[in-house]
């Protein structure tokens, strides 16, 4: 028996779902698989993990709180593919961002709080988009391939940020790799009382609405479409494709940054070694799973701090281990974005000695 | 000074292993036409299995089997999204290293970190010939020995190697010539994820004889980076893997010295990563892309 | 409509030993091929014809194993063949030359030809080298088996390719159109060959053309495909070329309007090219000079691969020049870039329409993509007035789309018009055209000429680069032709003729 995928000559609407429904069924079994091996029960585990956090408030706001950096890592990788730039460094620009939110943090005591944020927000932004700059550079100047520079960037701000911890921002009174507390002005404020749900939550929000209407109503969005899905077709046109590509890459950059001050100054209020928990590269698969469109980022960022918070429940209630749910999300990427594949094909399954053609 | 520089060298030659390896395992991918981004988790994977298993049946050797196994699973998965479906190449493989990592972290988890423990072998040790240059394990020696005349053979000298080039260059011309696009593409990416396993597995079971959580940290991108570097040729890529390792051993000795005592060494760490992204900004121009670098084949 | 069972002759082959049995194929709603039946037999030139888009090369990809037929079979000697791959094909005896060719440019042709038959270990070039020289003598078919493919001329390419099949042991040939991308001579030399391997080598070959005279001089059997059926199939000395063209076009030529030709331009050139040269890694151009008066329409003739598609990106700027100069209205370009040539008035029509839009974005995105300023309000575009531009466009360049439909759906005529409603409502002072009509119907094909036409009397120089030399002939005012990157003749219209044009683009003439 053989299989051969055959491409479909139009499409029935129900397929996309159905299929989309079996990748997320797949990726339920796979982790309930996971589960049992750690000896918890899958279905309560389940439940734990993908309805309970909805179910009370305090999980429903903390799901807010765990998606609001995927928010911003999301935007900034939907953005920079939509432009056909493979920035797989949000990882590495969040964190850099993180670096310059702590930088002001430390040194704005004393600042009106509207003051002390709108630097602490700058910060972060600037050194995302810092670093962000010499993978752009490298690629708009010299044609260099960024997905290697940006990933390779990823761990150097990671080396860093634990150099400044081990180093000069260590702790002043507990001695550990943990920098102080940022000074009070430059904390954001709680937008839902009694809650940890914080203004970066908004602020996110109000990027993923930008980034919509950009790219969908503005002319720079036309030309940075026109450039992501045809290059050579827009340079035939006349447009600035390696301007395009270099202001996408900053802007992209300086979004991820934006989500790592959010972080520092939002909820951590300190800079430590595990700032990011792999958000720039959940940002890919949040960015891959929305298919690039901006108000898909954030509805897959909402359901994917539902897991994270749910994760986290069901580890504490069973004992099971939490890096199940970036498990989760990282199956649920490849069986999805299968399904969208799969569903454009049909599968013949044809013996070598079958005679007749049907 | 001599012993300074025998050290370096020797240390060298060992950091470079795992870097030699997946990058001959990344250039066997790539000449076939596609891109493998799951070099970090397939050498994360390997490097799990690998210890997981030696540390359960008690043999390093087990341990490898299993990690080679782990990497051919892997490149299966991976070949069957981005050749029979044709998933985009960087989603597919960034999707493959962050499976990889959560997965083996979930189990890690599970099986030794649980009660606070880590997992811990007794690693490999260096074979001796005389002097530290000459003290190496016996992967280092394979490698070098064995593996790159393996590949350089493989790729330019074997009936696989002219089907591997030529679907990577225009599967159009190699499916009418005959040569199964699918079937060479599977296999190519196959043996790289058994070389970037090797890779995964000299790091647990020779290296540090432990599991860490981020134990890889990047290795795979800088595989990814040396075969750029080297033009897809061999020997370049030898020389690209040279130089990191060298600056990399080179940093190691540095934190030595009193006047770098105040350095964190966390930033001489840093240190090999950007001189590959100069010796990138400096030879990574006008590079000979594969013809069909991350195109997908399909028939009408 | 004569079917091919119809048709029972004695010919120079034996019996039918092939046959193709009634094969439809349809890509999405597009029925490529209907119900065509055709047989080949060996030993006889079997002459395949049709428009572009007939449905030849899809056929002849079904026969090869490219392309899978939804129904209908493939016969030999009354046993049906599986044919799934190339494989297959060169199985059953069939082999194959691809109008591109289906060479890894980099690789020598030694190992090109070792490809086919390579195994998995070691592999023994020594012989395969051998075997290649025992193989060229044997058919006379001389080709250089160290030399990088890419380093050869497409003649000796295409020779390569011939020789590929043969040495798989094919004993039918399919050639798709030969000889479009070869000079004079090299045709010629290549209906040489294929008279040898007929009658020396007894192998069938399928000849796919539109070329009238190339079939008189080899064919044995002509069939004419039409719109994915087979309208005629017959003995070649049976017909006259006048009857396959009718039966190709499907209805007389309607004699295209002949254009005005101003007898002698007075106004300066606006467009001036002095030794523009070219690095050979950017495509090998060099002492390129040619001017351009307002109005006048300069053809660009030449065999494909002379440089044309070069000289087209050094105008639109996608391709930078290393020496000498581009005047646009007596102002020297500093560089030519795409923004600098459009500000000075160039436009271009590319020769690929597909490369030249974005296929995902609407139509009207693609319209206005080369002035997306124009339509930029303050806070977003003005999609009101984009559409209103794209619907007066629609009505004047009788474009059958809707704005918002995606370009990539629609037909190549209809992508093409868009393409020339954009350049056009730039109003260009320059326009360079390169392959207007490649692959259109008649219908679209007389359209387009006829807005080149209307462009240039309303003033518009335009550069002309085709590989159609009826179209150059028909449009041009001079004809500038080129060979190995350089311009090496300008000839006034009334001094063209195929034949002087002919020696030129063939490097003979000077």
């Amino acid at each position: 028996m053989k299989a051969r995928f055959v491409l479909r000559a139009s499409t029935p609407w129900w397929r996309g779902p159905l299929l989309i429904a079996a990748a997320a069924l797949l990726t339920i079994l796979i982790s309930a698989i996971m589960i049992r091996w750690a000896g918890g029960a899958p279905i309560p585990a389940v439940r734990y993990m993908f309805i309970s956090p909805l179910q009370s408030r305090f999980g429903f706001t903390e799901s807010l709180l765990s998606a609001t950096p995927l928010v911003f890592t999301g935007a900034a990788v939907a953005i920079a593919f939509r432009a056909g730039y493979w920035n797989i460094g949000a990882e590495g620009q969040l964190l850099a961002g993180t670096i310059g939110a702590t930088w002001v943090g430390l040194h704005a005591e004393s600042l009106p709080r509207i003051v002390g944020v709108t630097l602490i927000l700058l910060a972060g932004m600037l050194f995302g988009a810092l670093w962000a700059l010499t993978p752009a550079l490298l690629r708009t100047r010299l044609g260099i391939d960024e997905v290697v520079t940006t990933l390779l960037l990823n761990p150097v701000a990671l080396l860093i940020i634990t150099g400044l911890l081990n180093g000069p921002w260590r702790n002043s009174e507990s001695g550990f790799p943990d920098s102080d507390v940022i000074a009070d002005s430059t904390k954001l404020w709680i937008i839902w009382p009694n809650t940890r749900v914080h203004f970066g939550l908004a602020l996110g929000i109000v990027i993923i609405g930008l980034c919509w209407w950009f790219v969908g109503k503005m002319s720079g969005g036309l030309k940075l479409r026109a450039v992501g899905l045809a290059p050579n077709a827009a340079r035939i046109a006349g447009l600035p494709v390696e301007r395009t590509l270099l202001t996408t890459a900053l802007v992209s950059g300086g979004i991820a940054g934006l989500g790592g001050a959010s972080e520092i100054a939002g909820v951590a209020h300190q800079l430590t070694t595990g700032i990011s928990n792999n958000f720039g590269y959940t940002g890919v698969i949040v960015a891959t799973l929305a298919a690039l469109s901006f108000i898909g980022a954030l509805l897959v960022a909402l359901m994917f701090g539902v897991i994270t918070v749910g994760s986290f429940s069901a580890s504490r209630a069973l004992e099971i281990p939490s890096q199940i749910g970036q498990l989760v999300q990282a199956v649920l990427l490849i069986t999805v974005v299968s399904a969208l594949v799969i569903q454009k094909y049909r599968i013949v399954w044809t013996t070598k000695k079958s005679e007749g053609r049907k | 000074m001599i012993d300074v520089t025998e050290e370096i060298i020797s240390s060298s030659l060992r950091i470079a292993t795992p870097l030699a390896l997946a990058a001959l395992g990344e250039l066997v991918t790539e000449k076939s036409g596609v891109l493998n981004l799951g070099v970090e988790g397939i050498m994360y994977g390997s490097a799990f299995v690998g210890i997981a298993t030696a540390a359960q049946t008690g043999s390093l050797t087990a341990g490898l089997i299993a990690a080679l196994v782990s990497g051919a699973l892997a490149g299966l998965i991976f070949a069957f999204t981005t050749v029979t479906l044709g998933v985009n190449q960087h989603v597919a493989g960034l999707g493959m290293t962050l499976l990889m990592i959560s997965l083996c972290n979930t189990a890690n988890r599970i099986m030794f970190t649980a009660d606070g423990g880590q997992v811990r072998v007794d690693p490999w040790q260096p074979l001796n010939f005389g002097g530290p240059i000459f003290s190496q394990y016996l992967l280092t020696y394979a490698t070098f020995l064995v593996a790159v005349p393996f590949v350089w053979w493989l790729l330019w000298k074997s009936g696989l190697g002219l089907k591997i080039r030529a679907v990577g260059e225009n599967p159009e011309a190699a499916d009418v010539a005959g040569i199964g696009v699918a079937k060479t593409r599977y296999t190519a990416i196959i043996i790289g994820s058994l070389f970037m396993a090797l890779a995964g597995a000299f790091i647990t079971l020779a290296f540090v004889g432990t599991f860490t959580v981020n134990i890889i940290n990047g290795r795979g991108w800088v595989a990814l980076a040396l075969v750029i570097f080297g033009r897809w040729t061999i020997g370049r890529l030898l020389i690209g893997a040279a130089l990191f390792s060298l600056v990399n051993a080179g940093q190691l000795q540095l934190r030595l010295l009193p006047s770098f005592a105040d350095v964190p060494f966390e930033i001489l760490l840093a240190l090999p990563f950007l001189a590959v992204i100069v010796g990138l900004a400096i030879s990574g121009r006008n590079v000979p892309y594969p013809g069909a670098y991350l195109k997908p084949y399909k028939r009408l | 409509m004569n079917s091919v069972e119809g048709v029972a002759i004695a010919s120079r082959g034996g019996a039918p030993s092939i046959f193709l049995r009634n094969i439809t194929k349809a890509f999405g709603e597009t029925i490529a091929l209907s119900d065509v039946s055709l047989d080949l037999r060996a030993g006889e030139v079997h002459a395949l014809l049709g428009e572009n888009g007939a449905g030849k090369t899809t056929l002849m990809k079904i026969l090869y194993g490219l392309s899978q037929p939804d129904s209908g079979q493939i016969e030999a000697d009354g046993v049906v063949l599986k044919i799934e791959s190339p494989r297959d094909a060169r199985a059953a005896g069939i082999g194959m030359v691809t109008q591109h060719f289906s060479l890894v440019k980099n690789m020598t042709v030694i190992e090109n030809i070792a490809l086919a038959s390579a195994k998995t270990f070691a592999i023994d070039l020594a012989k395969v080298r051998a075997e290649i020289v025992a193989a060229s003598a044997r058919f006379g078919l001389d080709v250089p088996p160290d030399a990088v493919i890419a380093s050869l001329p497409i003649a000796l390419q295409q020779r390569v390719e011939i020789l590929k099949a043969l040495m798989s042991g094919c004993s039918y040939l399919i050639l798709d159109e030969p000889t479009a991308v070869l000079g004079p001579n090299d045709i010629d030399s290549l209906l040489e060959v294929i008279r040898r391997l007929r009658s020396d080598a007894g192998i069938g070959i399928v000849l796919i053309s539109h070329k009238m005279a190339e079939i008189e001089k080899v064919a044995d059997r002509v069939s004419v495909l039409r719109r994915g059926q087979v309208v005629s199939s017959s003995l070649a000395n049976g017909i006259t070329s006048k009857e396959l063209v009718t039966l190709m076009v499907g209805e007389q030529q309607s004699g295209a309007e002949q254009r005005q030709r101003s007898a002698s331009p007075s106004q300066s050139p606006i467009l001036v090219l002095e030794s523009v040269g070219v690095s050979r890694e950017a495509g090998g151009l060099s002492d390129i000079s040619f001017t351009v008066r307002p109005g006048e329409i300069l053809g660009i003739a030449g065999v494909s691969g002379n440089g044309q598609t070069e000289l087209v990106n050094v105008l639109s700027g996608t391709t930078q020049i290393d020496s000498g100069t581009i005047t646009v209205e007596g102002h020297q370009l500093g560089s030519n870039t795409p923004q600098s040539l459009m500000r000075a008035g160039v436009g271009i029509l590319g020769e690929d329409r597909h490369a030249s839009a974005v296929h995902a974005l609407q139509v009207v995105e693609n319209l206005i993509l080369d002035c997306v300023e124009k339509f930029a309000g303050k806070f977003q575009l003005r999609r009101k007035e984009m559409l209103n531009h794209c619907e007066s466009a629609i009505t004047q360049f009788e474009i059958k789309a809707n704005p918002k439909q995606a370009f990539g759906t629609l037909s190549g005529g209809n992508m093409q018009k868009v393409l020339l409603a954009r350049l056009f409502s730039r109003k260009p002072k320059v326009a360079i055209i390169s392959q207007p009509t490649r692959g259109l119907d008649v219908m679209a094909t007389n359209y387009v000429r006829s807005l080149i036409a209307q462009a240039s009397k309303q003033g518009t120089a335009v550069v002309l680069v085709s590989e159609d030399l009826d179209e150059i002939l028909e449009l041009a005012d001079r004809v500038a032709v080129m060979y190995r990157g350089s311009v090496v003749g300008i000839v006034d219209h009334t001094a063209a003729s195929r034949e002087s044009i002919g020696e030129l683009m063939a490097g003979i003439a000077k």
